[in-house]
């Protein structure tokens, strides 16, 4: 499954070019364009502009190629191809296995490239090791989290009409964290909702990660496990529902 | 053929292309929601900006009311070669290529659907600048004037996406360009004044970006009244884009007319 999954992408344009141009773009559009906000009075983030803004495309990247692997799994029930599937297959819970395993290996794949670029535009990594090991699993975990959260919707309207329902959440997640200021800088009604956002906690520790300088790594993590096991649930359902009419 | 019969020809496909585009839920409801959903989180999340000395407007969400009216011509595009992909794929086009329509009818009333979704976006957008922030500053005038930029923008890229769809033939391949319409907007002066830009390359790509003065020209409107070089510069750039993507259009349809 995932290596089919794999080969489809790597091998139509469609499909590639956005999950690797949009990422991107936001990186080279902030980084480059907005690099002048670390002079605003109160921003305070020591590795500079361009890794405050890497923590953002870094997480974006990892939960989009999730919701894009979603478009996949309801591009094939509406082929036909998910239906047999699930009538060939004996543990059919192998079918999300596989579909997670080829997100991760889209997400890892932009996430390479996007690095790549952000190291020549003069990306700062303060942190060690491990720091290094704890913003990539988070990743890993919000990665999961997102190709669950669409399996669970594309298993359940098995079209690709539901592309929104898998993508608008997702984008409202990211974009109502702190993405271009620190949150002490934000205002207004983002301000209100970066305070209850989960993701908000997963990048202020993603940044500490970059920085050199943990902070808020335990609840970042509960939050990530927590909303990967949620998704599991939601994933399990619309798999059941999609065995009702296969 | 008469001037009459061809305003004729333009008057049927212009209603058939505007019908079907506004029967299209899928292709207003995103390019209005979408670009208004952007301004209100940039507006609120990149206000601390405006602290930059230098920087034009205490107001952030000044500033951004410009993005939406690109963005939605973005949208524009993508809507415009959707749908003259959808007609080459089901064969209308071949049909029409053997009555006796003339080419400029034939894309002239393609594009009034694209025009008349610009002008519900360009009304939105207006009336949400007025709603929620501190109005026009060139006043009313001011507000058509950003109406008439942001339709010829709306047909700029219109017939870019048309010129695609011409050449190409497929709906996927406008999907596919896209993103670079979007990479355009992004490598602009769309966030922050290009003389506050401190990344060199970036700013550079953002001066000899047509997208810049679009967007500086609505812009100039909103927060500083009337700037003759901003507007005439944006309507160039414009208006231009415009007949360059026109040309290329007319060019591509006439191939494939001949090919059909």
């Amino acid at each position: 499954m995932a290596w089919r999954n794999i080969h489809k992408w790597l091998t139509n344009p469609a499909m590639l070019l956005p999950s690797l141009l949009f990422p991107l773009f936001f990186f080279t559009a902030f980084a480059g364009g907005l690099s002048r906000v670390d002079s605003v009075p109160g921003f305070d983030f020591d590795p500079g502009y361009t890794t405050f803004i890497y923590a953002f495309v870094l997480l974006q990247a990892s939960t989009f190629g999730g919701i894009f692997t979603g478009f996949s799994i309801a591009l094939d029930f509406e082929s036909g191809f998910a239906r047999r599937l699930m009538l060939g297959a004996t543990r059919r819970g192998g079918i999300v296995a596989g579909y997670w395993l080829a997100a991760l290996m889209r997400a890892a794949a932009t996430i390479a490239v996007i690095t790549a670029v952000a190291v020549v535009a003069g990306l700062n990594v303060n942190g060690n090791g491990i720091d290094l090991v704890g913003l990539y699993t988070l990743a890993v975990l919000m990665n999961a989290f997102a190709v669950l959260f669409a399996t669970g919707v594309a298993m359940r309207l098995r079209t690709m009409q539901a592309g929104p329902a898998m993508q608008t959440p997702a984008f409202l997640l990211l974009f109502l964290a702190p993405v271009w200021v620190p949150y002490d800088l934000l205002t207004g009604w983002v301000r209100a909702a970066a305070s209850v956002n989960p993701a908000t906690l997963v990048l202020e520790a993603g940044r500490g990660f970059l920085a050199g300088d943990p902070t808020k790594v335990l609840p970042a993590f509960v939050v990530a496990a927590a909303l990967a096991g949620l998704t599991v649930l939601w994933a399990r359902g619309g798999l059941r529902s999609a065995e009702r009419v296969a | 053929m008469s001037r009459s019969s061809l305003l004729v020809q333009v008057g049927m496909l212009a209603r058939r292309s505007v019908v079907r585009t506004l029967r299209q839920p899928a292709m207003v409801v995103p390019s209005l929601v979408f670009p208004l959903l952007l301004l209100a989180i940039n507006s609120s999340g990149l206000e601390s900006v405006t602290r930059l000395p230098g920087f034009p407007t205490d107001s952030y969400f000044q500033f951004a009311l410009a993005i939406p009216f690109v963005q939605g011509a973005l949208f524009s595009a993508n809507s415009a070669g959707t749908n003259v992909a959808n007609d080459i794929e089901s064969g209308f086009l071949n049909r029409l290529s053997l009555t006796p329509l003339r080419r400029v009818a034939l894309l002239m009333g393609q594009l009034a659907g694209i025009l008349a979704l610009g002008l519900i976006q360009a009304l939105t957008f207006v009336a949400v600048g007025i709603a929620f922030g501190e109005g026009i500053q060139a006043g009313v005038p001011g507000a058509l004037v950003i109406v008439a930029l942001s339709l010829v923008i709306s047909l700029a890229f219109g017939c870019i996406g048309a010129f695609v769809a011409l050449r190409s033939g497929s709906g996927e391949a406008v999907q596919g360009v896209f993103p670079l319409f979007f990479a355009a907007l992004f490598l602009s002066s769309m966030a922050i004044p290009r003389d506050l830009i401190e990344v060199h390359w970036f700013q550079t790509v953002a001066d000899w970006n047509p997208v810049s003065y679009m967007l500086e020209g609505i812009r100039s409107l909103v927060i500083e009244g009337w700037n003759g070089e901003a507007l005439a510069l944006g309507f160039a750039c414009a208006g231009g884009l415009a007949l360059i993507a026109l040309a290329g259009a007319s060019s591509a349809l006439r191939t494939r007319m001949v090919r059909a």
